[in-house]
């Protein structure tokens, strides 16, 4: 295989993995929507938190869409295979998806049919159901799935389709797999802690800061407890490797720990992600008057997710593997566009600073302003 | 056991993605018209300093945000559908398809998606300039958003810039350019999103002109109303042109689509063009001997003229069109049957070539190469089992047609009559008008739908035309999967569909004076 084409499978495997981790990351605007009725005792604070995050979800929503549209752009197959065949995991995710988009502008207007609590609750199943089923199908590229791929298939006229899922469930055998749930709770928990940090800096009010500050350490406590039993987890297991001079796929022990010692760059980006996230928590504990945590937080959790994201697929590793037929499985290789594709998108890829520059710009001309109960009475647009 | 593909579930997947694309175009339109609309508000306020146009704009702005939100809840499962429920079509054209999806979130989601909060929330938080500027960078980021959208959908029916790979199953994008500037692709973007402008001036003259009616606001309607009219003057003269080029090319690229929206089942030189007509419902198959019309209107010469911009130009009909032998400027048309043989060929030389491959046999692998690549343009026939199967539903096609060209007409007029009174000052006093305008509201709605139904039930059974037949794109799912989730969708769609009309009409009812 062409050493370029190499090159740019590796680089969108690269893109791929830093928009899934930018969209863990902007899952606070889930969390945010989890903690409603936590942390929002009166109707005031109720609707800063919502003004707060809530400002914010066309960003998480976006970003899944353009990791959906990457996806198939760059490795089709996985695209085919995983959204035909895990069909309920990611009906029910698009669904969760779909009441958020409509609740925040929904909820607080009149003659919107269901009433303002069932808005906020769409909101509340999206802030759950959100997280833990992403965290739940993102496992999956540790854990295996239940499908086959045969491109021959396409010439049998009778029946063309070239992958087939084999669980009758459709992707909802995942939430039964232990380790699988472990990481969509560890997502669901992060996603709380990152909506704390971020109403602590962007609501200017006293009452709803101390709850924030109360809560930190409870959802701390439980993401890390999930977090570092898949961690640990995933390191011990063994994983699909892919031989090199064949192409097969094999399982290989400690495939993921073996990655990150033999790709040190990427295992200095999960330490230093991991130490970020832990700065970001810590130091909103202790300190009263801290109230930057969610960027330090927020960069820890791209760089961890980002680590493990490419510990899926780099150093020959099948990144979405089968556990019924091991040669099946997805790797960089065997499931990405083609080379010019694969060129073609990289040139666009070039204008994504661009695209992150005037989001960052528009993101702090908004967020300079602090969310506060004098905003939400002004008369201004306000969810 | 030999295995094949339950016929209900592609129904189902069909009528799911269909439920979805209608749904979701009942609110796309109206953002890209509305959103010019509004913008153009917000332009007057820049220029004059005067807060009337800034009331106006926020007015039209709250509107908006009502009906966009639920156009993007209903645009992401459209997206994800090309996998869930399209998943062989996911992997033979991703390979092109994929790429204007992922242009589209990257280059014009992010730009609404950031610009529209600084729209709705930064009226006291960012210069007056800088608000301006993130309005109009969210519509046309929901303009650009449709440009990659409709170059997708437009390679669907005009494949171009592609290869077939039989090393690694698919069809692979050679030329970028090609497939984002196609004709196809620059036509149907013009013509959507005029059509869409007109929904939009349309809803801005209804809204308006029940102002009138109700004796309230009339500043702002008046002024509303004279912004709108133009704007849907010029946008309803300018889809009158991109509709005869698309017309034009769907006579050349797809003459299936065209025979099916003329119910023209034997061609003819100087075929007239049906101005209104009534099928015969006895006429079920191309291969019966019903006559296709219990009454038409034709207006001489003008099918050819306007499928071949000649009068004398032959235009073929549905059975031409399945027997073949006509003259085309590529040569003699083939039929339905020799079509499906070649398709037939090339299936069987794809899999020739993957045996000889496996075999490392150069010399047969090039043998069943050449004989593949001569075949592929017929590829997708190879699947079809029976000609009729290649011809529309020809009723809803030819009804769905007159429905837009009709509606499309009377918009004309319509939008002429109100830019006159508008400017002469007496709009104000034309109730019939003001009634007529509320009343056309739904005929918007009603025009833009027709339109996608041409499109999209004209070009069955294709998927890619010629090279991929919907059957053929599934993804292997139980039929009743496909079920639950039709009615989930249309169950939550719905809900939500009355839940905005029901919030519209209160928001309206509030006026631009309480428009906060």
């Amino acid at each position: 295989m062409d050493s370029t084409y190499i090159l740019l499978q590796h680089y969108w495997w690269f893109v791929i993995s830093l928009l899934g981790a930018l969209l863990v990351f902007l899952l606070f605007v889930q969390g945010g929507q989890s903690l409603l009725f936590n942390l929002g005792k009166t109707e005031l604070q109720q609707k800063m938190m919502l003004n707060s995050t809530g400002r914010k979800w066309e960003f998480t929503f976006t970003t899944l869409v353009t990791f959906g549209g990457a996806f198939f752009a760059s490795f089709p197959l996985f695209y085919s295979t995983s959204f035909g065949g895990a069909y309920w995991v990611w009906t029910i995710i698009l669904i969760c998806f779909v009441i958020q988009a409509v609740s925040y502008e929904f909820q607080s207007k009149k003659g919107n049919l269901l009433g303002k609590r069932t808005y906020q609750i769409f909101l509340m199943i999206n802030g759950i159901g959100g997280p833990l089923l992403l965290g739940t199908a993102v496992a999956t590229f540790f854990t295996g799935s239940e499908f086959t791929v045969n491109k021959d298939q396409l010439m049998n006229v009778g029946m063309p389709v070239i992958s087939s899922w084999s669980n009758p469930l459709h992707g909802l055998e995942a939430a039964f797999n232990i380790w699988n749930l472990c990481l969509g709770l560890a997502v669901f928990f992060l996603s709380r802690v990152q909506a704390i940090l971020y109403f602590i800096n962007n609501i200017n009010d006293e009452e709803l800061t101390t709850r924030c500050r109360k809560q930190l350490l409870p959802n701390a406590a439980l993401f890390l407890v999930f977090f570092l039993a898949f961690l640990v987890h995933i390191m011990l297991r063994e994983g699909y490797a892919i031989d090199p001079s064949t192409g097969e796929i094999f399982m290989q022990p400690n495939k993921y720990f073996i990655n990150l010692i033999e790709m040190p760059v990427i295992l200095a980006i999960l330490l230093i992600g991991v130490v970020a996230v832990l700065f970001g928590i810590g130091k909103t504990i202790v300190s009263d008057k801290f109230t930057k945590g969610i960027w330090f937080c927020g960069s820890g959790t791209v760089l961890t997710v980002l680590s493990l994201f490419l510990i899926t697929g780099y150093n020959n590793t099948a990144y979405y593997p089968s556990s019924v037929d091991l040669q099946s499985s997805l790797t960089i290789y065997n499931s990405s566009s083609s080379f010019f594709t694969l060129k073609m998108m990289s040139y666009v890829s070039i204008l994504v600073p661009f695209v992150a520059a005037y989001i960052f710009y528009a993101w702090r001309a908004l967020d300079i302003h602090k969310i506060d109960s004098k905003e939400m009475s002004s008369g201004n647009h306000t969810y | 056991m030999i295995e094949s593909i339950d016929s209900s579930l592609i129904d189902w997947s069909r009528a799911q993605f269909a439920l979805t694309a209608m749904y979701h175009w009942l609110f796309v339109p109206l953002t890209l018209g509305l959103g010019v609309v509004m913008a153009i508000m917000e332009t007057l306020y820049y220029k004059t300093g005067n807060e009337f146009w800034k009331t106006t704009a926020k007015f039209w702005m709250k509107l908006f945000g009502i009906n966009f939100a639920i156009g993007v809840a209903t645009g992401i499962i459209l997206e994800f559908e090309f996998g869930t429920n399209w998943s062989n079509y996911s992997w033979f054209v991703g390979d092109i398809f994929g790429a204007p999806l992922a242009i589209e979130g990257i280059l014009a989601f992010f730009m609404e998606a950031t610009f529209i909060a600084v729209m709705f929330f930064g009226w006291d938080k960012v210069s007056k300039r800088f608000h301006l500027a993130s309005t109009w960078l969210t519509i046309i980021g929901a303009t650009l958003s449709a440009l990659w959208i409709l170059i997708a959908n437009a390679w669907m029916q005009y494949p171009v810039g592609m290869k077939f790979n039989p090393d690694t199953v698919r069809n692979e994008m050679f030329d970028f350019w090609a497939v984002a500037l196609s004709p196809v692709a620059i036509n149907k973007f013009f013509h959507t999103v005029l059509s869409g402008w007109v929904l939009g001036a349309v809803f801005v003259l209804g809204v308006s002109s029940w102002f009138l009616l109700k004796k309230r606001d009339t500043e702002f309607a008046l002024a509303s109303i004279k912004v709108g009219a133009v704007f849907g003057l010029i946008s309803s003269i300018l889809i009158a042109w991109t509709g005869d080029g698309s017309a034009y090319q769907v006579a050349d690229k797809q003459p299936m689509k065209l025979a099916a929206m003329e119910g023209l089942y034997h061609g003819q030189k100087q075929a007239g063009l049906v101005a209104v007509g009534i099928l015969n419902p006895e006429k079920t198959s191309y291969r019966d001997d019903a006559d296709a019309f219990l009454m038409r209107v034709q207006i001489p010469y003008a099918l050819s003229f306007l499928a071949k911009r000649d009068v004398d130009g032959f235009v073929p009909g549905i059975n031409d069109l399945i027997k073949g032998g006509y003259e085309t400027e590529q040569g003699i048309a083939l039929s339905a049957e020799e079509k499906m043989n070649r398709g037939r060929i090339a299936i069987q030389a794809l899999s020739e070539y993957r045996k000889a491959a496996k075999e490392k046999d150069e010399a047969a692998m090039k043998q069943h190469r050449d004989t593949l690549e001569a075949n592929f343009p017929y590829f997708g026939y190879g699947y079809i089992k029976d000609p009729a199967d290649l011809v529309p539903n020809v009723s809803i096609v030819f009804y769905a047609f007159r429905i837009m060209v009709i509606l499309g007409g009377y918009f004309i007029l319509l939008f002429l009559i109100a830019t006159i009174f508008s400017f002469k000052n007496t709009f104000t006093n034309k109730k019939w008008l003001h009634y007529i305008c509320l009343w056309t509201i739904p005929l918007g709605y009603i025009a833009g739908q027709a339109g996608w139904v041409v499109a999209e039930v004209g070009r069955q059974p294709w998927a890619i035309q010629d090279i991929l037949p919907t059957g053929t794109s599934i993804s292997r799912l139980s039929t009743s999967s496909v079920q639950i989730t039709f009615f989930l969708f249309l169950a939550l769609f719905t809900i939500l569909l009355i839940a905005e009309i029901r919030i519209m009409l209160k928001e309206i009812k509030k006026g631009p004076a309480n428009s906060h």
